[in-house]
């Protein structure tokens, strides 16, 4: 059996051999095999996986920046930032998520559903993204949390810096921000490179136009990091870059002054440079928190405010849309005596209404106003002189002079909310309503009724176009040294004092295109707005300025929120007898002062019933503050203007 | 034709030193430096309890190694059988008194070292087949009778360390056994129906693994199937090979094993940390060492006149093969991860030991190529 003669172990040592050599080649394959393979992984791939070895090593952290400051026209911060204590949680860094949520319930008021919205976030990030708990806690709550931290692991103490809004009366037209949406980060290109925890974004307002310059330049803290996460050794920081800080052209105290004037009225006032466009004033009323959105409105808060009747989140200034009833008389007329289609002392009798076309069309004076021309249809604002007027005119050539002035457009650029308006025409009704215009519809947008939408900023641009002389300027809220033209303006004003810029230089200098074909039109349709406010009779007599230096031009307008039937005009129904929501809409506007007209002012209030009682006294207040505070103005331009 | 030389069994200490290998006892002495080298680098480069106990193991099993050199190749011929008892035996009592760690009960506990029976079975069943088929004839070498011994031999011990459970180890026992029978001529068919009936027990073995061991597998067939979870060793170990590019990122300085990305790099996953500190010419250097201390076993095998030193020589030298193609196989992404350490480079005593063993029965081998052993 086991026998171990030698010639069998001969021939078992060759097959052996032959076997061994079989083995010995194929070893030689696989071994060519392994070393291809790491050519293959060193040499050709290697920077694949150099870049994924780094990608392991390297893990960066983003940093929030600063948004910028949006000042007054006085260097006076209207949205600043202020420190906030915030708490923030790494979830790779916890041991159990679920307890570290049980003990934080403990120590700060955090809701079920709260926790579970975080929960559902924390799922969908990488696990060494910070997720903000609280981004606005109470000192004390901070501390409290500072207290157990030894027992919160994965949570983070942070200081950061968040918006603040110091008053509400600029809530409108500054906006707010919140934390980007979902939405917002799809739509808005720059904030898809800067998807910091916590980042917040305009949403309205200046905060959201000027959002992209304002929010800064995200940094960065790079960290080695090991398997674990932990942090081993920081490698490089980047505090990025504060945003840019904007100065507008708003004067805080006006805000404040028209905010408070304003309290409780659904309306809303714009005051305007007549020269440089500067928005002196922009508010709209009732306002609301701003800084309640910075850190997730309350949800109640925020049901309040949309069931509000007046509107609160609404900028009534630019995107609140009124016919604007009389207060287009002014611009009907210019349109008459540029177009000649009467001459200004061409009499029209009112008998308080007159039928035309198969309907009547009434005077909102019952009586009627007997005989009346072009300045005394203004000044008492008589409706059948212009009924008469556009008659004559038709309503293309109303829609023509409308426009020209500043209706009907956009103002400001840029603005979401800011609405455009209407100034109806026949081809615009052939192309929005489809259908024909009737003759009658002429009348009504005579007197600024019917298809007639405007926003309060449009009739201040309206009035301030017509207060300089009939030129037009482009409105702007935020300040810009550059298209100031101050120091021609400046230097005329020191020479002579107390006298109008002249035409030739401001179509010179201030490179200014008038709007209009005679000038000595406009200078009619100003003196016919003096006598509105300044003469017995006229619809704002009783809101005048006597102080010549505040004394206003201006002109009121109701807008008819219900056509009146038949029964309420025989009973002389007054408007405080009507509901709340049917009154009309009260409007005036105005430049100030009529001597050397600096200003203009549009003010709505909705549902304020006639023009004359509920706009025309707001205005006549914010008249003299705004005037007050010209000097100031003055100088305080004139300081950065010799820096220059 | 063959003619026993009587002076052989009275070889001088001077003779038998100079007969040594120092090829290979030098490349052995080499990787053992570039390993303790290794080790330093996993410990992040200090000496802590990896490197101490990795430098004593060595050289105290280097020194058994030499030690064993000098051991009568007769000695390790009549006692092939008692060796592969006593290790069954060890193995049997891991299966009772053994320790568990991570999910699987490999070591027994002697008070100065925790010993992995199933590594020193390795070498047990070669030196086993060795003898078995040294001293069966050529005409009964195929018969049916003949196979039963060899296949019990190899079965059971293959079957207690998959029991473990110990995939790795148990595939590498079964490799080396396989390699002695096909040295020895077993006819390819035999290894033909082996392997049919490999396949057909393979879903029946399967239902048998653990989940981990389940997934590691379909792992290695998709490793971006879980990049988290059982994909991460494979992903981890390829991302730290290939950054490593041609000239490594330094000693000391592999970021993927420094931050910890890397699984197990004391043990399996040594030769990635090697490969990326030093590059494609760190690896290829290692590649080539292994080259050379398998060639020298397979030199010893040559100039070995008895069957029993060649069988156990060459087959050694083919598990050796095995063992370093299948740790880097498997730390290069060409297989699934098993878990099998790298010969000498790898931490672990009980593979030391038994990679040692082996080597000290080579050199005995060679050192006593013409004494015959009965």
């Amino acid at each position: 059996m086991f026998s171990s003669n030698s010639g069998n172990t001969v021939i078992k040592s060759k097959m052996i051999s032959r076997r061994m050599f079989l083995l010995t080649a194929g070893k030689a394959i696989v071994l060519v095999g392994v070393l291809g393979r790491l050519i293959s992984l060193q040499i050709n791939e290697s920077k694949k996986y150099k870049t994924l070895s780094d990608k392991n090593r390297f893990r960066e952290w983003k940093l929030a920046p600063e948004r910028g400051v949006i000042k007054d026209f006085f260097d006076q911060e209207i949205a600043s930032n202020k420190q906030v204590y915030q708490i923030h949680l790494i979830p790779e860094n916890t041991k159990s998520i679920e307890e570290v949520f049980f003990r934080l319930k403990t120590i700060l008021n955090i809701t079920d559903k709260k926790i579970f919205s975080l929960k559902k976030k924390i799922l969908k990030q990488k696990p060494w993204d910070p997720i903000i708990i609280s981004d606005n806690l109470t000192w004390s709550e901070f501390s409290r949390v500072n207290l157990f931290l030894h027992e919160l692991q994965g949570v983070e103490p942070i200081v950061s810096v968040a918006r603040v809004y110091n008053d509400h009366s600029s809530a409108h037209i500054l906006g707010y921000v919140s934390q980007a949406s979902a939405k917002d980060l799809k739509r808005k290109e720059y904030l898809q490179k800067m998807s910091v925890p916590g980042i917040a974004v305009g949403k309205t307002g200046l905060e959201r136009r000027l959002d992209k310059e304002i929010i800064g330049k995200v940094g960065f803290q790079r960290y080695e990091v090991n398997a674990f996460g932990k942090r081993i050794k920081q490698i490089q920081v980047d505090q990025g870059q504060a945003g840019k800080n904007y100065k507008t052209t708003l004067d805080l105290d006006v805000q404040k002054y028209v905010s408070e004037v304003l309290v409780d009225k659904a309306a809303s006032v714009c005051v305007m440079d007549i020269y440089n466009g500067d928005i002196i004033s922009l508010v709209s009323s009732p306002s609301y928190d701003p800084n309640s959105f910075v850190h997730g409105v309350d949800r109640k808060y925020w049901e309040s405010l949309l069931k509000n009747d007046r509107k609160p989140l609404v900028n009534k200034a630019i995107s609140g849309l009124y016919p604007p009833g009389s207060t287009i008389k002014t611009i009907v007329a210019l349109s008459a005596l540029e177009n000649k289609i009467v001459r200004p002392l061409k009499s029209v009798t009112c008998t308080g209404k007159i039928e035309m076309f198969g309907e009547k069309f009434h005077c909102w004076k019952k009586k009627g106003h007997g005989v009346v021309n072009m300045r005394s249809a203004i000044k008492r604002s008589c409706d059948v002189y212009f009924y008469e007027i556009a008659r004559r005119l038709g309503v293309d050539r109303i829609s023509e002079t409308a426009k020209k002035f500043g209706l009907g457009k956009k103002v400001l650029r840029d603005f979401v909310e800011e609405k455009a308006g209407v100034v109806p025409s026949t081809t615009w009704k052939k192309k929005y309503i489809g259908q024909n215009w009737y003759l009658g519809e002429t009348l009504h947008s005579g007197i600024g009724q019917g298809y007639f939408q405007s926003t309060p900023l449009q009739l201040c641009l309206m009035t301030a176009q017509i207060a300089n002389g009939g030129f037009e300027i482009k409105p702007r809220i935020i300040f810009n040294e550059k298209n100031n033209n101050l120091k021609d303006y400046l230097k005329f004003k020191n020479e002579n004092p107390n006298q109008p810029l002249p035409e030739e230089l401001l179509v010179a200098n201030f490179n200014l295109k008038p709007l209009f074909k005679n000038q000595e039109n406009i200078k009619i349709i100003k003196d016919a707005m003096y006598s509105s406010s300044n003469e017995p009779g006229g619809t704002s007599y009783r809101s005048r300025l006597q102080d010549k230096q505040f004394m206003f031009a201006g002109k009121t307008g109701s807008s008819q929120i219900k056509k009146f039937t038949e029964a309420q005009r025989e009973a002389e129904v007054k408007q405080e007898q009507l509901e709340y929501k049917n009154r009309d809409h009260a409007l005036f506007v105005a430049f100030a002062p009529v001597s050397d007209p600096k200003y203009a002012i549009s003010v709505v209030v909705e549902h304020g019933g006639s023009g004359s009682k509920a706009a025309a006294p707001i205005a006549k207040k914010v008249i003299k503050k705004v005037l007050e505070r010209h000097g100031l103005r003055k100088s305080h331009e004139n300081s950065f203007g010799e820096e220059v | 034709m063959y003619q026993p030389r009587s002076i052989q069994s009275s070889l001088s200490f001077k003779d038998k030193l100079i007969s040594i290998d120092f090829i290979l006892v030098f490349s052995i002495l080499i990787l053992g430096i570039v390993s303790i080298l290794a080790m330093y680098s996993t410990d992040g480069g200090e000496i802590k309890y990896h490197t101490q106990s990795h430098i004593i193991r060595f050289f105290v099993f280097f020194l058994m190694f030499f030690i064993l050199s000098f051991v009568q190749i007769r000695f390790w011929h009549n006692t092939s059988y008692l060796i592969y008892i006593l290790i069954f035996m060890l193995l049997l009592g891991v299966k009772y008194f053994g320790l568990t760690s991570s999910g699987s009960k490999r070591w027994l506990n002697f008070y100065f070292m925790n010993l992995q029976p199933s590594e020193l079975m390795k070498i047990a069943l070669i030196l086993f087949l060795a003898k078995y088929y040294h001293r069966v004839s050529i005409e009964n070498l195929n018969k049916i009778k003949y196979l039963f011994l060899p296949i019990v031999a190899l079965i059971s011990p293959v079957l207690l360390v998959i029991m473990q459970p110990d995939l790795g180890t148990s595939i590498l026992i079964a490799a080396g056994g396989v390699v002695v029978a096909w040295l020895a001529g077993v006819r390819p068919k035999f290894f033909g129906y082996a392997f049919l009936a490999f396949i057909m027990v393979l879903p029946v073995a399967i239902s048998f693994l653990k989940p981990y061991q389940k997934s590691r597998i379909l792992t290695f067939l998709n490793p971006d199937r879980d990049p988290l979870g059982a994909g991460y060793q494979i992903i981890q170990s390829k991302i730290a090979i290939g950054s490593g590019g041609l000239f490594g990122k330094g000693f000391l300085n592999g970021s993927q094993s420094y931050l910890d990305y890397l699984p197990e790099k004391h043990t399996d996953f040594i030769f990635t940390l090697f490969s990326e500190e030093f590059g494609f010419f760190g690896s290829v250097f290692i590649l080539m060492l292994y080259a050379l201390i398998i060639s020298r076993i397979i030199k010893a095998g040559n100039v070995t006149r008895s069957n029993f030193g060649k069988l156990y020589c060459y087959s050694f030298a083919t598990a050796f093969f095995i063992y370093v193609i299948v740790n880097m196989g498997m730390v290069l992404g060409l297989l699934p991860i098993v878990g099998s350490p790298l010969p000498i480079m790898s931490y672990g005593g009980s593979s030391m030991m038994a990679i040692m063993f082996g080597l000290g029965i080579v050199m005995s081998c060679r050192i006593y190529k013409d004494t015959p052993v009965n």
